[in-house]
């Protein structure tokens, strides 16, 4: 996975809530997703015209917001279908920051596992930040500080966010999950010995013709 | 402090494998489900990092996403099948993960086959890349999706990392009325909490009207919990579970059966633990509901009124109720009733098991289809097919115009070619009435299966209740 240490640039704010992954990535493209073709279908419901011309007025398509790092988006955003698509998608976009009062809880984990940074701000945060956004035809640039935990606006205000220490060192060193775990697998193989005992039933399944 | 635990207390801490500070655990996973859409890919990826599935004989693969509904299928009846459907055949195989392929009599959806083989048991921890994972809480396990690296993790580890989430009691006591299911309880559960409140809590259901369901019913609620952002919600096991669950082919058997036996009866939330959010419904206030929007919570009893977007005090679900209503082709102010329908769905990992069908069979039974309607009754699994066709109900459903197909997710997702076409309107028995969830510009109204049966024979949206008597009958 790829480091995500520093990350400057543009915000484009998407006032809406619950947006579903269904949104962020349409079921029909799902058989044949892998990390590097949605970008081109991300958000299409909303991206696009009936007629598959460009829906201009998604800010994704505004001049200026086209080349957007972080994504400002309304409450629950994410929600719905556990697809990692959705962070493929707007990763593809080039967006590897979202900042929502709050998002689906599969979503927000899957981010972690594609170096995207979920940031969960107070409605009232996040309404600023959205006006701060929208102000200034995307020409004024956003600041997030993995290490220091910030985000700075182009007002110059500093915003502290949450993030757990662990997700944080994972971040900024690219660390993935699974190397880690399979380091630990004699307390694995030590649990299961010992589960075998207190819940047999676990291990023996009927058999499967 | 209180030593008073709930049921996810004990769920959750008897899986810890270890602790990985600030409330991030290591659990173990004791069951895995496959399917053919998220598990396809997720095999693929570990096989390219050059790993190994550890405890192959923990999981169970079935295609269900992208097989085809049409009686008679092959893979190769529907466009991804082949590819999808195939690799997940292959690679179970030569991962030695049991496997129900499209010709096996239990192949189906992976919430309705855990459940019903006996794969999913009270105690156990079970996973599956797929959101309505939450379905096998109403057994009495810890159960919820994941995403794609997440199903890696497992197959290379048979542990996942996760955080501990908050606990939500949602009490329902009372009878329910006459014409009132399952899925009308937890919409309308959806519809006065909204769609995220459940986000970060792990969530049992409890009280009198849930103890008085059987497992299908339950199974059903715990379904949705995912729509209103739970990861997981679930059931305590009780005498019902345990009576559903004799006998079934994957379950303990003798002696191991009464070990198991004994644990889950220790499993309920104890008398006085505390859960983080308490909320109460009463049944008696639960009407047959459908959905008038692109959102699980945008749903009204049938009774009701499509509502105004100024009914809605907040500016953002104000925004949202125009969109919906704009893209669901709606008038704001009608009644819900009376709207047309060009096709009804009644099947999905939400309502098609045998209770389901039993309920819908009941209303078609001695009526037809309305012309110009087409309805489809898709079981969920093998089992459930031959279980209803045992019982008739296959010539019900045929009698009155029904196409009875063969099981799999099939319009619930519409993965497999099955697609409700643009602009057309649909009552869905499924759980997702997403802008373009069942094809692009489709129109769904998410209800539970009798109400499905009803629109089908009214050939518009209607509330069951109030369906005209057979001519003949009384
Ligand atoms: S039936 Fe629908 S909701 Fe259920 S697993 Fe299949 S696609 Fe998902």
């Amino acid at each position: 996975m790829e480091k995500l240490q520093q990350l400057k640039g543009v915000a484009a704010p998407l006032p809406r809530a619950n947006i579903d992954t269904d949104i962020i990535t349409p079921m029909k493209y799902l058989t044949s997703a892998t990390p590097d073709n949605l970008h081109d279908h991300t958000f299409e419901p909303l991206r696009f015209m009936a007629d598959g011309s460009e829906n201009p007025d998604f800010i994704l398509n505004k001049p200026g917001y086209r080349d957007s790092v972080i994504l400002i988006a309304g409450r629950n955003f994410g929600c719905g279908s556990s697809r990692e698509t959705a962070v493929w998608g707007i990763k593809g976009m080039g967006i590897r920051c979202v900042i929502a009062e709050s998002f689906g809880d599969i979503f927000f984990n899957n981010c972690f596992q594609n170096s995207v940074l979920p940031i969960r701000l107070p409605a009232e945060v996040v309404a600023d930040l959205m006006a701060e956004a929208g102000d200034d035809q995307g020409n004024t640039q956003f600041q997030v500080d993995v290490a220091a935990r910030t985000l700075t606006t182009p007002s110059g205000r500093s915003i502290t966010f949450d993030l757990t220490p662990d997700r944080q060192t994972a971040l900024l060193e690219g660390l993935d999950d699974i190397g880690q775990t399979m380091k630990e697998d004699a307390e694995t193989a030590a649990f299961q010995d010992k589960d075998r005992t207190a819940r047999p039933w676990i291990y023996e399944l009927g058999t499967i013709d | 402090m209180t030593t008073a635990k709930t049921l996810f207390d004990k769920l959750w801490d008897s899986h810890v494998v270890r602790s990985l500070g600030e409330n991030l655990d290591l659990l173990h996973v004791d069951r895995l489900l496959i399917h053919d859409l998220s598990g396809s890919r997720a095999m693929m990826d570990l096989n390219e990092r050059g790993l190994t599935v550890r405890n192959p004989e923990l999981c169970l693969s079935v295609p269900d996403h992208s097989v085809s509904s049409l009686p008679g299928r092959t893979l190769a009846s529907s466009p991804n099948g082949e590819r999808l459907g195939g690799a997940l055949r292959d690679m179970s195989a030569a991962a030695g993960v049991p496997h129900y392929g499209i010709d096996h009599p239990n192949q189906g959806i992976v919430h309705v086959v855990g459940p019903e083989t006996g794969f999913t048991l009270p105690g156990s921890l079970l996973v599956c890349g797929d959101s309505h994972t939450s379905t096998h809480g109403a057994m009495g396990a810890l159960a919820w999706g994941i995403g794609s690296s997440e199903l890696v993790h497992v197959l290379a580890t048979q542990t996942i990392r996760q955080r501990r989430p908050g606990t939500m009691r949602i009490n329902i006591d009372g009878e329910l009325g006459a014409g009132v299911e399952a899925k009308d309880v937890i919409l309308h559960i959806i519809g006065h909490l909204g769609v995220a409140a459940g986000i970060g809590y792990a969530v049992e259901y409890a009280g009198s009207t849930i103890r008085d369901m059987g497992i299908e019913e339950r199974l059903t609620i715990s379904n949705l919990s995912i729509e209103f952002g739970a990861r997981m919600g679930m059931v305590a096991p009780d005498e019902t579970t345990y009576e559903y669950l004799h006998d079934r082919p994957l379950v303990p058997k003798d002696a191991a059966w009464d070990t198991a036996l004994e644990y889950w009866r220790g499993l309920p939330s104890d008398e006085d633990a505390v859960f983080d959010r308490e909320v109460s419904f009463d049944a008696a206030d639960i009407a047959p509901q459908i959905t008038w929007g692109t959102s699980p919570g945008q749903t009204v009893a049938v009774t009701e009124e499509i509502p105004t977007p100024d009914s809605f005090v907040e500016a953002e679900l104000r925004s949202n109720a125009e969109t919906a209503l704009e893209y669901m082709g709606l008038n704001p102010g009608d009644n819900i009733a009376g709207t047309k329908v060009d096709r009804v769905f009644i099947g999905s990992c939400t309502n098609s098991r045998l209770t389901d069908l039993r309920r819908a069979a009941a209303i078609a039974q001695g009526r037809q289809v309305a012309p110009g309607t087409t309805a489809w009754v898709v079981p969920g699994s093998g089992i459930v097919k031959s279980e209803a066709e045992a019982e008739g109900l296959h010539e019900i459903f045929l009698a009155a115009g029904f196409e009875w197909r063969e099981p799999g997710c099939s319009q619930c997702v519409a993965t497999n070619g099955e697609i409700v076409a643009p602009g057309e309107r649909c009552v869905s028995t499924s759980n997702r009435n997403f802008v373009g969830r069942q094809g692009p510009k489709a129109r769904t109204h998410l209800a539970g299966p009798a109400m499905a049966a009803a629109a089908a024979i009214a050939g518009e949206i209607t509330d069951v209740r109030a369906l005209p008597p057979i001519e003949g009958s009384e």
